[in-house]
């Protein structure tokens, strides 16, 4: 089977490998681009931990070639923070226990984002089923949505 | 997990699509959005040497309104289907089911024609489409045809498309005057496929009474179904009325769901006569506000 050559931007970066048609966007992003931040939960496009943005719309990256991705844009949870300091969407997940054991954070990041990115002052239903396709098995969810909400008025606060 | 491998071929443009579907026929694979196919190649249920990713080609990625016509490219995806305003306006019923499609992070990915084509009976799309008695527009390098949805699903994962054509497109007209359709999908959690989903159009008349009628059932048999038995039940009877008791009755004959982990047969039948119900009577009340679907 043939490799093909690909170019993907992430983050800014644009990562270029020669890789095999199946290899999958996670794998690109945690292997050839040694971005670990990305999880890999499931591995059946169930759980969400592996999202990131895909042309500014979040995806599910364990189901996306990395040749699907080839000349587009990702961006990855690693380009939240600037520096050592936090998104104002993480610090609020800190505060507001948006997390417990943390395998599932990456994932709700990025969606988050992407929701407040679309809609920058959710209901408490629209956060909800703007987080549906990411699964917590810790927090009970009430903590994700309260720190999405809490990172939802201070973003607004910062414009 | 990692599929089997596979030469990855990328066409730009549909032309190009369809001259290596021509070429390499049965050895091929349409790769859409992926949120079927991938899944189920990853867990090595299904593998082809060529896999032909058509997401590139931009000419089958549009949403066009003409009048009471709508034309969905292909390429279209859920969530670019869910977002639009005039779907949302004016043919509720499409964003009735696109809302309820896995979540938002597959219909990110996912498109219209690939939900059209899987052929799985739990996909959402296909019963709304039979409802509304759309025209499924398919193209090979040898031609082009058409199809009525309600004749597109053979059997389980099979649809009448060749190996060499493609769903190109799909044509939706709704008739003039008072036109109601709704989808309603009952499911266990958020994100899931449904224990049954029902589609149901029809026009209104002066007298309050229904003309012409679709039905579309969904994880309701081993495709998705139409139901030519409650579509005549419902025709000529008043939506709140003994009609759609019969027509409850028709859909369950039509029917033939297996037991499984999203609930029993009798339990899947139980429910499709509560949302076929509640659809008729939220199609009724788009129907009083003409002009919408
Ligand atoms: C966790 C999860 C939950 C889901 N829940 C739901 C749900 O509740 N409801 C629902 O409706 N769907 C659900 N889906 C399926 C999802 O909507 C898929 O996106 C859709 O079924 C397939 O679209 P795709 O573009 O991803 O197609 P692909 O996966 O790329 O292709 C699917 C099949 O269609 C063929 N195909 C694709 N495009 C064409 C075309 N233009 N012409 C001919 N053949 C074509 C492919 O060859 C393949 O056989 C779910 C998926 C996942 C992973
Ligand atoms: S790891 Fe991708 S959805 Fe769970
Ligand atoms: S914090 Fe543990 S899975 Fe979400």
């Amino acid at each position: 089977m043939s490799k093909i050559n690909i170019t993907v931007e992430i983050n800014g970066q644009k990562k270029s490998a020669e890789v095999e048609g199946r290899m999958l966007l996670v794998h690109f992003i945690r292997e050839s681009a040694g971005l670990t931040g990305t999880h890999v939960g499931c591995d059946s496009t169930n759980c969400g931990a592996c999202a990131v943005l895909l042309d500014g719309r979040a995806v599910k990256s364990c189901t996306v070639l990395a040749a699907q991705a080839n000349g587009r844009k990702v961006v990855t949870v690693e380009s939240l923070s600037d520096g050592g300091k936090l998104h104002p969407i993480q610090s609020a997940f800190l505060e507001r226990h948006g997390l417990q054991c943390g395998y599932c954070t990456p994932g709700m990041l990025m969606s988050a984002y992407w929701l407040l990115s679309r809609n920058p002052s959710p209901t408490e239903e629209e956060i909800r089923k703007g987080i549906a396709g990411n699964l917590c098995r810790c927090t009970g969810y009430q903590g994700i949505v309260d720190s999405v909400k809490l990172a939802a008025e201070r973003m607004k606060e910062a414009k | 997990m990692t599929p089997a491998s596979f030469d990855y071929l990328s066409p730009a443009s549909l032309e190009e699509a369809l001259g290596l579907l021509k070429e390499h026929g049965d050895d091929a694979k349409i790769l859409a959005g992926g949120q079927s196919l991938i899944p189920l190649m990853k867990l090595r249920f299904t593998s082809f040497p060529y896999v032909i990713d058509v997401s590139r080609i931009k000419e089958l990625k549009y949403i066009r309104k003409e009048g009471r016509k709508l034309t969905i490219g292909a390429l279209t995806t859920t969530a670019e289907l869910e977002e639009s305003g005039e779907v949302r306006d004016e043919f509720q019923i499409i964003h009735d089911a696109c809302s309820n499609i896995a979540d938002p992070l597959v219909r990110n990915m996912g498109t219209v024609g690939g939900n059209l084509s899987h052929g799985d009976p739990g996909n959402d799309l296909p019963a709304v489409m039979i409802a509304l008695k759309a025209r499924f527009n398919l193209q090979s390098a040898s031609g082009k045809r058409s199809v009525s949805a309600g004749d597109y699903y053979k059997d389980t994962f099979t649809t009448d498309a060749s190996p060499e054509e493609m769903l190109v497109s799909v044509e939706i007209e709704i008739p003039d005057g008072r036109f109601g359709a709704a989808y309603v999908k009952h499911k266990r959690r958020a994100g899931d496929f449904s224990v049954a989903g029902v589609a149901v159009a029809f026009s209104l008349d002066g007298s309050g009474r229904l003309g012409s009628a679709g039905v579309g059932l969904t994880s309701l048999g081993p495709t998705p179904l139409r139901s030519a038995g409650a579509e005549k039940a419902l025709e000529g009877s008043k939506p709140d009325g003994e009609g759609v008791k019969k027509a409850v009755e028709a859909a369950r004959a039509d029917s033939n769901p297996s037991s499984d982990f999203y609930g029993s047969r009798e339990y899947k039948l139980f429910v499709l006569g509560k949302i076929m119900e509640k659809c008729v009577a939220e199609a009724a009340g788009r129907a009083q506000k003409e002009g919408s679907a």
